[in-house]
């Protein structure tokens, strides 16, 4: 029953963070490396294991859908990427044994986060993703001769909110700045950001790996939080890339949408922490509503740098920004990727082709290529925003949000580890917001701690994926569910009871009791009444009992059924087993 | 007696005068009174002496509005008054890049509004001419740059919406220095205006088109913008009047930024109560404009009281103090003359004038162009052909962003740019820009002391009257250095009034020399209750009608 449970936890777990890529260095496309990075994959990735990854591109876990909309399983997955991972995880195991790797990664991330504003950072616009190009656009965010940026307060807010889960120092004053450089989709020549003050700094976010891949709780340095404009998007028509295309289009709709920069320390050291603190930033967006978070549609962006130095050397090596990937298997793949070319350059003496560069990472030949070398730095002439005033903020208005940050995922977690769960069973609870506030909730209507993480991440997640539901929409409410429990617990009903009634359950969303009730299944407790039942099958099994008697005791499990059967699966098991035992040895 | 204005009428040159009602007025030893001895000047020098009482300049905007609640005028007859004036000047002057096909349609409009008594704005049928870097949804707005040559906007400037909602009929666009950048109007893409005082000088810039167009009476008032002096400036060189308001008094949306912390709309008018109407009307918080300011605009046109209502001594108990270092060499003893005989006055009407000393006052120049250039560099990279404007033919992006530019932006407006991109660049950022803006503190400072001692500031605007067309143009630092004047005035975000406070040598009839007022924070209430005692009690060679339109 433990390893039916676990199955299925892992299943709820497939659309989250926690484990879809964290096991991916195994992935489809790893005959397309050359044998060396192999080698190396061992040095980058704590989670050689048998797990499977997602196929390349085969899907991420970073969409907008709740727990309930798994598009594949764990299982599927295992059997579409076993017979790669299988060869070659025992030879990467065998060596990081033997302490194969001299090098480490030093990843720093910047991620770009959307805010769920209803209208964009310097304009009133709606802000909304897919809409016909050039549709939400103004004056102000096509950069017309005259117009000014009005600062929508919502960011400040949004910015304050994710600063302060982050740990981070919020600034009374901040200011916005310019950054300038020409390209097409950049309106108004520059980009309204946040240079040397900006709105949080200095915090950091706390992250548990997946068990499966060795576990463990790490804190990761986060260095500043800044506000900012996106940029619009351009459309290049006859090819699907810049390079071969006969012209672009320029569409304007993203233009100004309001972002989040949040630039982590340079602390992660593999493919897999990198993935880990991108999931655990993109959980704490969706936790505090400031985002969706989505990869897919750029919601979420995360431009990961990378550098390789000789493990206990405190200097940084030549660093290099991967650009492009829209998962989190993906980052971690990359940076893998990334990790082994640096090191194979080492170790064939051309370490000096390891130059400051922008890399994009191709999703289908899964590698990383030159985008853009940079000469020297790129020099953005920032200076103060003048259309702009400072933004000035007190203790009070920063309190004041303060006071609506719900639960954060890294004091959830804290709390389920004290309610007796494990890790693994908080990280799918915890993973989706909209999960753990229905577990919470069947918890406060009196709902068993286990029993409930258990029918939420086995049958309930089963249920929310076969009909593509999300567990908001959810006919069986929590105190339902907590019914159904109580039910189960004070022996009323039996488990496989409640398993038969809980289709009805989560179609009608109708009481538990009253099913039960209407149903005549409650469970049969009544010691005369079982002894009865258990009478009337010894006799009929004379046989049967003869041969437990003279010695055959693994008939016991004969009887049960029996009695089981004849009851109708109402009868009390514990009971029935005890009196059973009684009869046959009496 | 009578004598030149010129550089020789010097203080202590002794004479009497006629004060303001007429009577006899001693002068004192110090100074003497330059007046024109007529309206009109037959023999080409321009003479002083002591005319017959001329009539003072009076509000135009107060007379249309009289003669439209009185019936008197109808808005067609205005309007056709004006466009008369301003086809019948405009080929000397050349002060507008577009004229309005609309303006009479406009006043027929509202004849109809009065004749059925509906109730009309406080500028109902008052013909404004409006700074081409104003934005206008009718009309063109090119900030007189060929990258924006054509180029219509989808919406009025807050200023130019503001003076529509009051009723005012927009006549034109005004012709001005590419963005901005320019103290001559020779800067424009398109055409050079010239002075209505003398047609072979410059009108003064960058807003030259708006001042030349009230001084040749081609409209009412109009509407400028001013980043260093391009209001005040060209007020002094034209004889009119201009306000330069505080920072953030009047919204800068659908003004085409060229530096976004020193800009400001402003006005001009040929009377200070046209000034005060017009700002009336264009100042206020505006929710486009996150540095316009919350305060409160008292009301401007109350305090200017009829002249007949002053006492004796109208300016009892006012200080002023009058800028040394404005007075020095280099400055045209003409304008210094003018300045201190403006000065005497003053103290004839009771107030104190003392000298005050700003001894940082010429860091200003210097930090200014820094900062104006900087804010420039970045203001103007979204002319760049991509979305609007003028777009050079190239097969790839640089070389069209680079053609673009190339083909579309001035000498002056390119200079600018790439000192400011100088300026801005890794490296040089801290002893240029960053050291430009602690130096436009120590600047704010000073002025901000100085102004807790005196009320109201005076110094000349510019070293010199309106010089020839052609002058300056091949000699960019000394056309800067005429800004020294007026560019702290932006740098402390002040408010500062300009009028016309006297003649010098020069054109056919003298060129107009303007007096600057400078007033604390959002005190543009005092500058224009003050100037307007001074301007309707000013020595007749103050007057302010130039030959073209005598």
């Amino acid at each position: 029953m433990a390893s039916a449970r676990l199955v299925r936890a892992t299943m709820v777990a497939l659309p989250s963070a926690v484990c879809v890529y964290r096991c991916s260095s195994g992935s489809n496309s790893a005959s397309a490396l050359r044998p060396a990075f192999h080698r190396r994959f061992v040095a980058v990735s704590a989670c050689a294991s048998a797990e499977g990854s997602s196929p390349a591109g085969g899907f991420t876990n970073n969409s907008p859908q709740p727990v309930s909309s798994v598009r594949i399983s764990r299982k599927q997955q295992r059997a579409q990427s076993a017979r790669v991972v299988s060869q070659q995880s025992s030879t990467r195991v065998t060596e990081e044994n033997a302490g194969g790797s001299e090098y480490e990664a030093v990843i720093g991330i910047e991620t770009h986060v959307q805010l769920a504003t209803a209208t964009k950072a310097f304009c009133s616009c709606p802000s909304q993703y897919g809409s016909e190009p050039n549709a939400n656009v103004c004056p102000i965010c096509m950069g017309l001769p005259g117009c000014l940026p009005v600062l929508n307060e919502k960011c400040v807010e949004f910015g304050v909110r994710l600063g302060l889960a982050l740990h981070s120092d919020i600034a009374l004053k901040s200011k916005f700045d310019r950054k300038q450089y020409f390209y097409p989709d950049l309106p108004k020549g520059y980009q309204i950001s946040q240079f040397d003050i900006p709105i949080a700094s200095n915090g950091f976010l706390e992250v548990d790996l997946p068990v499966e891949c060795g576990g463990g709780h790490k804190r990761f340095g986060i260095t500043r939080v800044h506000m900012e404009e996106d940029a619009g998007k351009l459309i290049h028509a006859g090819a699907d890339q810049l390079s071969g295309s006969t012209h672009s289009q320029v569409d304007l709709n993203r233009a100004g949408v309001p972002l989040l920069e949040i630039v982590s320390e340079p602390d992660m050291r593999t493919g897999l922490e990198a993935a880990e603190y991108a999931a655990e930033l993109q959980r704490t967006v969706r936790y505090l509503g400031v985002g969706n978070g989505n990869m897919q549609e750029g919601s979420m962006r995360c431009d990961v740098n990378i550098s390789v130095r000789p493990k206990g050397r405190a200097q940084f090596g030549t660093k290099v920004e991967i650009k492009n990937m829209n998962s989190f298997s993906a980052m971690q793949r990359a940076i893998e990727y990334e990790f082994e070319r640096q090191v194979q350059l080492i170790d064939e003496g051309e370490g000096d082709k390891i130059v400051q560069e922008t890399r994009l990472w191709e999703e289908a030949a899964q590698r990383t290529t030159t985008m853009r070398k940079k000469e020297g730095l790129a020099d953005y002439r920032y200076f103060p925003e003048p259309d702009l005033p400072e933004v000035i903020l007190n203790e009070e208005y920063i309190e004041s949000v303060r006071a609506t940050l719900p639960e954060l995922p890294n004091e959830k977690r804290r709390r389920y580890e004290t309610l007796g769960l494990s890790m693994q069973d908080i990280l799918v609870l915890t993973n989706d917001i909209d999960v753990a506030a229905y577990f919470d909730a069947v918890l406060e209507k009196g709902g068993d701690v286990k029993m409930a993480a258990n029918w939420i991440m086995g049958d309930i997640t089963a249920y929310l994926k076969n009909e593509k539901q999300s567990i908001t929409e959810l006919k069986l409410t929590p105190p339902t569910l907590a019914e159904l429990i109580g039910l189960i617990k004070d022996g009323t009903i039996s488990g496989k009871i409640a398993k038969e009634i809980l289709p009805e359950l989560l179609e009608s969303g109708a009481s538990a009791k009253s099913i039960v009730e209407k149903k005549g299944l409650l469970q049969i407790s009544d010691v005369a009444t079982i002894e009865k039942m258990i009478d009337e099958v010894l006799e009929k099994n004379s046989s049967q009992l003869e041969a437990y008697r003279g010695g055959k005791t693994k008939l016991q499990g004969f009887f049960v059924g029996q009695v089981m059967k004849a009851s109708g699966g109402k009868v009390n098991p514990a009971l029935m087993n005890k009196l059973l035992i009684e009869k046959l040895n009496g | 007696m009578a004598f030149r204005t010129s550089a020789l009428m010097l203080p202590h040159q002794v004479g009497s005068g006629v004060n303001w009602r007429g009577q006899a007025l001693k002068l004192s030893s110090k100074a003497t009174w330059a007046v024109r001895s007529s309206s009109s000047c037959p023999s080409g020098t321009v003479t002083v002496g002591y005319a017959q009482a001329q009539e003072r300049p009076s509000s135009v905007i107060r007379k249309i509005r009289e003669d439209l609640e009185n019936r008197e005028r109808s808005a067609v007859n205005v309007m056709e008054d004006y466009l008369v004036r301003l086809r019948d000047r405009e080929p000397q002057v050349q002060s507008f890049l577009h004229i309005s096909e609309k303006a009479l349609e406009e006043a027929k409009l509202l004849d109809e509004k009065i004749a059925q008594k509906a109730t009309i704005g406080p500028l109902a049928g008052v013909p404004i001419a409006v700074k081409d870097n104003l934005c206008t949804k009718d009309m063109p707005s090119t900030g007189g740059s060929k990258i924006l040559e054509g180029y219509r906007p989808p919406y009025d400037a807050t200023a130019v919406r503001k003076l529509r909602e009051g009723g005012a009929i927009i006549v034109g666009k005004t012709n001005m220095d590419e963005f901005g950048m320019g103290s001559t109007t020779e800067g424009s893409a398109y055409k050079v205006t010239a002075n209505p005082w003398d047609v072979s000088r410059v009108p003064g810039g960058s807003s030259g088109g708006s001042a030349a167009a009230v001084a040749a009476r081609q409209c009412a008032g109009a509407l400028g913008s001013d980043t260093g002096g391009s209001i005040r400036q060209p007020a002094s060189f034209c004889g009119v009047v201009g306000l330069k308001p505080t920072y953030g008094r009047v919204s800068r949306s659908g003004l085409m930024a060229y530096a976004s912390s020193l800009d400001v709309v402003g006005c001009f008018g040929s009377s200070v109560e046209d000034v005060a109407i017009l700002l009336q009307s264009i100042a206020g918080h505006d929710n486009s404009d996150s540095t316009s300011s919350t305060k409160d605009v008292p009301s401007f046109v109350e305090t200017l009281k009829p002249v007949q209502n002053f006492s004796s001594k109208p300016l009892a108990g006012v200080k002023f103090g009058l800028i040394k270092e404005t007075l020095e060499d280099g400055v045209d003893s003409s304008v210094v003359f003018a300045i201190r005989s403006a000065a005497q006055h003053l103290e004839s009407l009771g107030a104190e004038v003392i000298e005050v000393e700003l001894p940082k006052f010429s860091l200003g120049l210097p930090a200014y162009y820094v900062l104006a250039a900087s804010e420039a560099s970045s203001n103007l990279s979204r002319y760049d052909g991509a979305r609007y404007g003028n777009r050079a033919d190239a097969q790839e992006l640089i070389p069209m962003y680079g053609n673009s530019r190339a083909q579309g932006l001035g000498a002056e407006v390119k200079r600018r740019i790439l000192m400011g991109t100088y300026a801005l660049s890794a490296g040089y950022y801290d002893a240029f820009y960053k050291r430009a803006q602690q130096v436009r503190r120590i600047i704010q400072t000073d002025l901000e002391v100085v102004l807790s001692k005196v009320d109201v500031l005076l110094s000349p605007v510019a070293p010199t009257v309106a010089y020839k067309i052609g002058e300056k143009t091949d000699d960019p630092l000394s056309m800067y250095a005429g800004d020294l004047m007026t560019v702290n005035v932006n740098l402390a975000g002040l408010p500062a009034l300009v009028l016309p406070c006297g003649l010098a040598e020069g054109g056919p009839c003298g060129l107009p020399v303007g007096l600057q007022m400078v007033g604390k924070s959002f005190d543009e209430g005092e500058l224009l209750r003050l100037g307007h005692i001074f301007e309707q009690t000013a020595p007749h060679w103050c007057q302010n009608v130039p030959p073209l339109v005598q």
